[in-house]
């Protein structure tokens, strides 16, 4: 639907080329695609301004370096100051105070605090070891505070008993009373949604914040926000003097610029971020995944996460040591199959992937769908070890044989059979360039996200030089269809890829490693990932 | 203008069926202080929303104003300090531009908008009066075909509403004040507890049911909400209620499975009853940005969204995403929820809202 800042700013600058330095003039046009993407992400308006200010007088007078287009490095100068506005550090929930410690959950209707409250009492009982009390002072929604007995029932946190006819502060206070006395760590309050403007809802606000003294705040807001976060996060701010922010809904499709809004009207951190229905869906806050995301660029961090949190270790070793040999069966590519299918599908995947609306509508068309998935793993399913270790002895009776069993037809097969070989390709040429791939990957999983382990600019511009002359090659091998893809993934193909590679700084490599190999085959999304085992554990919380 | 178009019938027929909502009168009765330049000083302002009961009931504008001018963003003065004395040149449609994108109207809507004032007035002198009128009457066109009231056809038995949207923008909610409206109007009204994920939701309907007088039909939590619904069509029909109400678990556009979910509710409703359901509600929260047009595309492609219902306008978000919404997918605008209460519930006015948004 958005077109990324980049793909936007590649277009602005085509005119632009072998110039010494970013002339004011040039800055100023690539502003207004910054303005532009900003607003488009949600960003409040006046948090527009000083940020692109900021940025103008950053990239003025910059110098345009070879390996670099001027799109690339204002891509990466917005980036990084998208990283420090929303603060460059993950801070956890403090609960360095006397026990029990309370958290004040507040925000407006809807925006999550229940389901949050649930999620980090949960969080705190099972990862910090912490006795939790959820107490919920919500009499205003019906069934409220019954909503949040159940949610302390599924996920085992201890909840305040109901007393009907009870308002918010008693409430609060025999919350404070009951943790004292039952010796709990922490008490989560949960009030009930109020608009910030709503003086006398407010006031009760602040009232229970002076009889409980929090030692967390925490404002419960939705990353779907628009321009009124500014409004709301600053009131909350002034009114109850908020510790933190709890950005909600962000697995949903918004950019997520009000995270951006909040944090800078308030200065207050991004706490934690609510990415599912699940109760463990509750994550740290990444500002540079926030960032990647507000500038259309994907999450590519994410990803990759992910991709390692589902990649069976062992499986994954003894892929990669096939792969050094360059050697890829369907049995491999069934694992393949698999792992994206626990990564959330390919719809989940592609979602994380920068760029790639148009190609998920391509690859749409081709008929490469989730359903297109399944059946070829039935496909492979439905052969034997001898056929998927060794796909050659497939002839017309087997493949009826194997058409019969997964319920396709034979132009499947051979589509499927097609899809392996340009995989298996890919994989070939892939152990011949292994060094470049394993630096690549070493390097990204090194860094979690933040300035960790990076590869060094040389390294990095090693890296582009030897993925370049990979492309062409690469690309020759691929079916049209698929080099479309490749393609329309990448504005220009060799360059494209260089693009990602170049830009942010906590995504060394991933745009370029996770796009190229990994479309071709599909299945091979994270095969990049593979090669980077050996430095793979350090990394994994 | 818009009340002329409006059918005679229908639930908010009689009571806002006019061109200035009826509490108008209140809105004459006691003015807010300007708000112009004004310090944000309080105001005599409805603090809430049924509970508070006995205060007078302020119109959406006018809560809009008086929330507004408690916070920092105050679009009349944006729009006085941009126009004062000022001819329309470039820079000042810009500046202009740039409030309306402050109301969420998008970039592309707001600058079409900027694009129709340039059309109209370019280099002349122009009073900031004026240039609010005239920017007011611009949204309004663009919202005047929405602004539709919801229609219960009285030859449907019953008419079946679904109201589906992402988690948190006010569905419960909403039904229990549709719910409330149309027992007041005399129908039988039974509501359908479809929101079997989150804990407590069906008893929150069942707390609205019971305020309301409507029935209910409820399963436990976890149950199966298109067999819900098709139990619920079936006793609707059997029990001869003029309207259900359908409700169902939030669900963010963008997860497959649950869209899944929610178009196998619609086939099963529909094998009670081929037209049905009559009127599938959107529920927007008034608060979200951009995305809110993501989600109109596809909620109206997966569950056939028939109007929109546009939830938490008792803040100081003025739903602008609304003007986008309208000149991109022109489904109508059904009501607007101004509060908790169980008559927080107001018809659609597209002049006032071009007002609100334009900060006459």
């Amino acid at each position: 639907m958005f077109e990324s800042l980049s793909d936007r700013l590649s277009s602005v600058f085509t005119r632009l080329t072998g110039r010494g330095a970013l002339s004011e003039a040039d800055v100023n046009d690539a502003m207004r695609e910054v303005r532009r993407a900003l607003l488009e992400a949600d960003v409040a308006l006046d948090v527009v301004r000083s940020f692109t200010d900021k940025v103008r007088a950053k990239a003025v007078g910059q110098a345009v370096l070879k390996s670099v287009t001027p799109g690339q490095l204002v891509v990466k100068i917005v980036h990084d100051e998208l990283v420090t506005m929303l603060g460059s550090d993950a801070q956890p929930i403090d609960l360095n105070a006397a026990a029990p410690v309370a958290i004040l959950m507040v925000g407006l209707q809807g925006s999550g605090k229940t389901t949050t409250s649930a999620k980090i009492g949960k969080r705190l009982t099972d990862r910090d070891r912490k006795k939790v009390l959820l107490a919920s002072l919500d009499t205003r929604r019906p069934a409220a505070q019954e909503q949040l007995r159940v949610l302390g029932e599924q996920t085992g946190v201890a909840t305040l008993p109901i007393v009907p006819g009870e308002g918010p502060t008693q409430i609060a206070s025999r919350a404070m009373m009951a943790a004292r006395l039952g010796g709990y760590d922490v008490v989560i309050l949960d009030t009930a949604g109020r608009t910030h403007i709503d003086e006398e809802l407010m006031a009760e606000t602040a009232t229970i914040r002076d009889l409980t003294n929090p030692h967390e705040t925490l404002l419960v807001a939705d990353a779907l926000t628009g321009q009124d976060a500014v409004n709301l996060a600053k009131s909350f701010n002034e009114k109850v003097g908020i510790t933190g922010i709890v950005l909600t809904r962000v697995d949903g499709d918004g950019r997520g610029g009000a995270a951006l809004s909040m944090r800078a009207v308030t200065g207050k951190p991004i706490k934690l971020i609510g990415t599912g229905e699940k109760w463990d869906a509750l994550e740290d806050f990444y500002p540079d995944r926030i960032a990647g995301r507000i500038l259309g660029m994907g999450d590519v961090v994410s990803l990759v996460d992910k991709a390692m949190q589902t990649i069976d270790a062992t499986k994954a070793t003894a892929i990669a040591e096939k792969m050094r040999k360059g050697v890829f069966d369907l049995e491999d590519m069934a694992e393949q199959l698999a792992q994206m299918e626990r990564m959330g599908g390919m719809g989940a995947v592609m979602g994380m992937m920068p760029g790639m609306g148009k190609a998920k509508d391509q690859m749409a068309a081709a008929g490469f769908s989730e359903k297109s998935l399944k059946r070829q793993k039935a496909i492979i399913q439905s052969m034997t070890p001898q056929e998927r270790r060794n796909p050659k002895v497939l002839d017309g009776k087997r493949k009826r044989r194997i058409a019969a069993g997964s319920g396709t037809d034979a132009a499947e097969i051979n589509k499927l059979l097609k899809m392996h070989r340009q995989m298996a390709d890919m994989m070939k040429m892939m152990s011949q360039k292994k060094g470049m791939f394993g630096k690549m990957m070493g390097g990204m999983m090194g860094a979690p996200g933040g300035a960790g382990g990076m590869p060094g600019e040389a390294e990095m511009a090693r890296m582009q030089s030897e993925l370049a002359q990979l492309d062409p090659k690469a690309l020759e091998q691929l079916s049209p269809e698929l080099r479309d893809l490749v393609a329309s993934a990448t504005p220009t193909p060799g360059k494209g890829a260089q693009a990602q590679l170049q830009l942010p700084k906590g995504l060394p490599g991933l745009g370029g490693g996770g796009r190229l190999p990994g479309l071709p085959g599909l299945g091979g999304m994270k095969l990049p990932g593979l090669p980077g085992l050996p430095g793979f554990g350090g990394k994994k919380k | 203008m818009s009340g002329e178009e409006k059918p005679k019938r229908g639930w908010l027929g009689g009571l806002f069926g006019k061109p200035e909502p009826a509490s108008s009168a209140v809105l004459e009765a006691e003015p807010p202080a300007p708000s112009d330049d004004t310090p944000p000083e309080p105001v005599a302002y409805d603090v809430d929303e049924g509970m508070a009961g006995a205060a007078p009931k302020l119109s959406w504008f006018q809560r809009l104003k008086s929330g507004l001018a408690k916070t920092s963003t105050q679009l009349t003065r944006g729009i006085t300090d941009v126009f004062t004395k000022r001819k329309l040149d470039a820079s000042t449609l810009e500046d202009l531009e740039d409030l309306l994108i402050q109301a969420d109207l998008g970039i592309e809507t707001a600058h079409k908008i900027a694009a129709r004032l340039k059309a109209e007035r370019y280099e002349k002198s122009i009073s900031p009066e004026d240039v609010r009128a005239v920017l007011a009457s611009e949204i309004a066109k663009v919202l005047e075909p929405v602004a539709k009231p919801l229609l219960v056809d009285p030859a449907h038995k019953p008419h079946v509403v679904l109201m589906v949207g992402v988690n948190g923008t006010g569905k419960t909610t909403t039904i229990g004040k549709l719910a409330e409206r149309y027992r007041k109007d005399g129908l039988k009204v039974m509501l359908a507890a479809g929101d079997t994920f989150r804990a407590a939701a069906i008893d929150q309907l069942k707390i609205w049911a019971a305020r309301t007088g409507a029935d209910i039909i409820a399963r436990d939590v976890g149950s199966e909400a298109a067999s819900l619904a098709f139990d619920a069509m079936t006793q609707a029909k059997a029990d001869g209620c003029d309207l259900l109400l359908i409700d169902t678990a939030g669900r963010l556009q963008n997860k497959d499975g649950l869209m899944q979910e929610l178009e196998k509710i619609v086939r099963v409703i529909k094998k009670v009853d081929p037209a049905a359901p009559h009127d599938v509600l959107l529920t927007l929260d008034a608060t979200t940005g951009q995305n809110a047009l993501n989600q109109v595309e596809v909620f109206k492609a997966r569950a056939g969204v028939t109007g929109l219902v546009m939830t938490k306008l008792d803040g100081t978000a003025r739903g602008g995403i609304l003007v986008a919404i309208a000149a991109k997918y022109g489904l109508p605008v059904h009501a607007i929820g101004v509060g908790e209460g169980a008559d927080d519930l107001q018809a659609f006015d597209a002049a006032e809202f071009g007002r609100a948004i334009a900060g006459e």
